[in-house]
């Protein structure tokens, strides 16, 4: 094909068991390809055998990669040094730790223009800052002498797309180069890597597992799912008329709305004034008033670093409380977990991002929900089992995974499990912390129909926090917005989806991806 | 920076007290006295308590530690029991011998085991890594008198090309210590090879195994320069650590070296001593190791921390 720089035909790819199957694509000048699947469907892996690497233990059975008209697998180790020196750059997911923190940042961005062409020292430093420029990094003449620790994330991952930028490659790989950046930041990187690739014409691919981000950018998609190519296509096509089940379910999960459950009362069953808390002396949220409603969803959204993890530790008695008052039910909320009675403690139960650290991995599934059943119920022996198993039927996991322990269930068994643990409680209050955020999308829509059902079963206040817009647009009844350890705006889902209030609020929902088209160009 | 030195200065204040406390109290429970030791089996009751009043072993045992601590301040450890000179006059000329021992067998020891470990950690799972794993791993089990006595059997017995002993005249050119110190010097580095070899691999895997290395393999540069340039300055605090911490060890294992090969150091003394009940040569030899040792655990983290630009730059500096 004409002005092709990368393409891959039949790869497959083995470790023990086979890990990339069949593997095809082409990537032209100018051009974003988009690939996007879950997690372990091996995005990782072909992006490696992209500049032919492979990792430890895996080994290339069958299938060719030609970057730049050179067969890289056919390569002497000197050559293929050399093509990734020249025609291709990675921008990884984590810049934090793909920046070595022994060296300033301008050092590292334009090492390859000292190897390759002997730019002295001078010279690279104005490199270095015209990239930094064009990446509208601050101070870009002396970014470059910062050491990574010293630059926050956002700044980090454009100063490796200026790394990436500095031998001229053909090819640009992206690989999940958003996924830890807020929305706002993601935006703004989203806005570069178009602008990037619209000005040198190289090709870029883009992988991920947000479609909404990936829809945006690319101008056809692939989905990747265990290893195998599901589709591809023109990225129009694929989300207009899908023709695999899987990408339909992927796609539909962005653009339909779930039932929200039914409001009850609209009675506070907890109530913040001035609230305020933080570790030591210092208050990270101040100012608070919120009031969630009994049998009510209420969202805590906004960026990372705005206190909302904070203020639901305080609320649940992990943090120190500065000032203002708490309710439950309308008498005082005690500020320290250890002080407060049994009983209030049964009453509020605290689901954490990651069920990995949540979870015992020395204790089976029936140890774990069963400590909270004695505790707080005082329910053993066959009372207990027949909770134990109407609570397994609770979260639709089978029985006998009473028996398992942790390390043989899937991500999002785990969260189930830890929502199982939370509702042996039989709480009134669920303050659920990104419970989603670790999953796969279509794992984290079943865990959010599962909680819609489970309030619809029993009388449950939610808080749930989250920096996901768009499924707090779907779920929630009432949104609190937080910035900076204050709540800027506390409404209604409709009217802050509708009519946001706030600045900060617009700016928020302005940069969450939708799958729209026309999106991002409407906000280049 | 400044709070990192003031509280690491701190704590090795409450260890080297802690010590002391040690020190003092295993001297002070030792079966028999230094009077009873003096005057032998035959002592009559009445010369015991003569002896026992003039070195001040009547008095309470509290005022007893805290004379001594006070004194040993000032670097007055007192007299010897047994030879009634001086101790740091005793000590002195022993220290030396015992650092001339331990610092011959650090600077062998030190780049070959580093390097080594260096080495194992590149071509990891390489049959090269496999004996250094397999060597190390036999001489980490080992004892250390068992590997002295190994070495004396071979090279000095069947072979005769070193003395057995090391205490053939101190005085005399560069080649008459040579020889004495080869043998105690060939078991420390074998001894302590090991450790070190295993820490540094380990050290050095682990930066291998970074996402920045992953990154340095992508952009295409070579080996050698990620080896070079992208993971060992970041092992290098690492390093560092277990380089000083090998030379603590050292200090011990010299002790059981010197013994056997009665070798006139430090360890020797001070097992000497205990024979004898000279407390006060005893107690002296136990603080001045401790002291080495806490000495050498504040060098390492200094060290470590003079070479990681996350410490030595603050976050958001310039």
């Amino acid at each position: 094909m004409e002005n092709t720089v990368l393409s891959i035909e039949g790869l497959c790819i083995d470790a023990r068991a086979p890990i990339l199957q069949d593997i095809s694509l082409a990537v032209r000048a100018g051009e974003i390809f988009g690939v996007i699947g879950e997690s372990g469907a091996g995005k990782s892996t072909l992006a490696m055998a992209m500049v032919g690497l492979l990792r430890a233990g895996c080994r290339r059975v069958a299938g060719k990669v030609t970057l730049s008209g050179q067969s890289l697998f056919d390569l002497s180790q000197p050559q293929l040094e050399q093509v990734r020196r020249r025609k291709v750059s990675y921008v990884a997911q984590s810049a934090a730790a793909a920046f070595n923190p022994f060296y300033r940042l301008g050092d590292q961005v334009t090492e390859l223009a000292a190897l390759e062409l002997g730019t002295p020292a001078a010279e690279r430093r104005k490199m270095a800052a015209d990239l930094f420029r064009e990446l509208q990094l601050p101070n870009p003449e002396t970014f470059g002498a910062r050491y990574p620790h010293q630059v926050s994330g956002g700044q980090l991952q454009r100063a490796m797309i200026a790394m990436a930028l500095i031998n001229n490659p053909d090819l640009i790989i992206f690989d999940e180069p958003t996924t830890a950046l807020d929305v706002t930041t993601q935006l703004e990187v989203m806005r570069l890597i178009r602008k990037i690739v619209t000005a040198r014409g190289c090709g870029a691919i883009y992988i991920s597992h947000d479609l909404a981000v990936v829809a945006q950018l690319a101008d056809r998609l692939m989905v990747l799912r265990h290893g195998k190519v599901i589709e591809t296509g023109a990225t129009r096509t694929l989300m207009e008329t899908p023709q695999q089940d899987y990408t339909r379910a992927l796609v539909a999960n962005k653009t339909t709305t779930s039932p929200a459950v039914q409001a009850r009362t609209a009675q506070p069953i907890i109530a913040l004034r001035d609230f305020a808390a933080g570790y030591g002396g210092v208050s990270l949220v101040q100012d608070i008033s919120l009031d969630l409603s009994a049998g009510h969803i209420t969202c805590l959204v906004g960026e990372s670093g705005s206190g909302k993890t904070t203020l639901a530790r305080a609320i649940a008695g992990l943090v120190d409380v500065h000032g203002g008052t708490a309710t439950f039910q309308g008498k005082p909320l005690v500020p320290r977990l250890e002080d407060r009675p049994r009983d209030a403690r049964r009453r509020m139960q605290y689901i954490h991002q990651l069920p990995d650290l949540a979870l015992n991995p020395r204790q089976t599934v029936r140890e774990a929900i069963g400590r909270p059943l004695a505790f707080f119920a005082g329910v053993t022996g066959a009372a207990a089992e027949a909770r134990l198993r109407q609570l397994m039927r609770d979260v639709e996991l089978p029985e006998e995974f009473l028996d398992r322990y942790p390390g043989s269930l899937s991500g999002g068994q785990k969260q189930r499990i830890c929502i199982a643990r939370a509702l042996a409680a039989d709480p009134e209050v669920l303050i659920c912390d990104e419970v989603t955020s670790a999953l796969d999308p279509l794992v984290e829509e079943s865990v959010i129909q599962l909680l819609l059902r489970l309030m619809q079963q029993r009388p449950l206040t939610l808080l749930f926090i989250t920096h996901n817009l768009g499924l707090t647009r779907r779920f929630a009844h009432e949104v609190a917005v937080m910035q900076a350890g204050r709540i800027v705006e506390f409404a209604p889902a409709e009217t802050i989806f509708a009519a946001p209030r706030e600045a900060y609020t617009r700016t928020l929902l302005d940069a969450t991806p939708v799958m729209e088209r026309g999106w991002l160009e409407a906000r280049l | 920076m400044r709070d990192f030195i003031v509280s690491r200065g701190i704590s090795g204040a409450v260890s080297l007290f802690i010590v002391t406390l040690l020190v003092f109290a295993g001297t002070a429970l030792l079966p028999g006295d230094a009077a009873s030791a003096l005057l032998g089996q035959n002592a009559t009751p009445e010369a015991l308590e003569a002896i026992r009043r003039n070195l001040g072993l009547d008095q309470p045992l509290i005022w007893r530690y805290l004379a001594w601590v006070g004194h040993a301040a000032q670097g007055d450890f007192g007299q010897s029991l047994a030879s009634g000179r001086p101790v740091a006059e005793v000590l002195l000329p022993r220290l030396g011998n015992s650092l001339l021992l331990a610092s011959v067998a650090a600077v062998l020891l030190l780049p070959f085991a580093i390097g080594g470990g260096i080495a194992a950690a590149i071509w990891q799972d390489s049959w090269f890594d496999r004996v250094l794993g397999f060597t190390s791993m036999l001489f980490l089990a080992m004892p250390a008198f068992l590997v002295g006595y190994i070495l004396i059997y071979v090279l000095a017995v069947r072979l005769g090309w070193f003395p057995s002993m090391s205490v053939a005249p101190l005085f005399g050119g560069a080649s008459a210590w040579a020889k004495i110190l080869a043998l105690p010097v060939i078991s420390l580095v074998i001894i302590g090879q090991a450790h070190t070899m295993k820490l540094t691999r380990t050290a050095i895997l682990a930066v291998l195994a970074t996402d920045y290395v992953l990154m340095a393999e992508v952009k295409g540069i070579s080996r050698r320069r990620i080896i070079l340039r992208h993971a060992l300055p970041n092992a290098l605090s690492a390093i560092l650590s277990i380089s000083i911490l090998t030379v603590a060890y050292l200090i011990v294992d010299v002790v059981v070296i010197e013994i056997v090969f009665s070798y006139p150091g430090l360890g020797k003394l001070m097992v000497d001593s205990v024979a004898y009940r000279d407390l006060t040569v005893v107690q002296a030899c136990g603080l001045l190791f401790a002291l080495i040792f806490i000495g050498m655990n504040f060098l390492a983290d200094l060290l470590a921390l003079l070479v990681n630009p996350r410490q030595r730059v603050p976050a958001r500096g310039a």
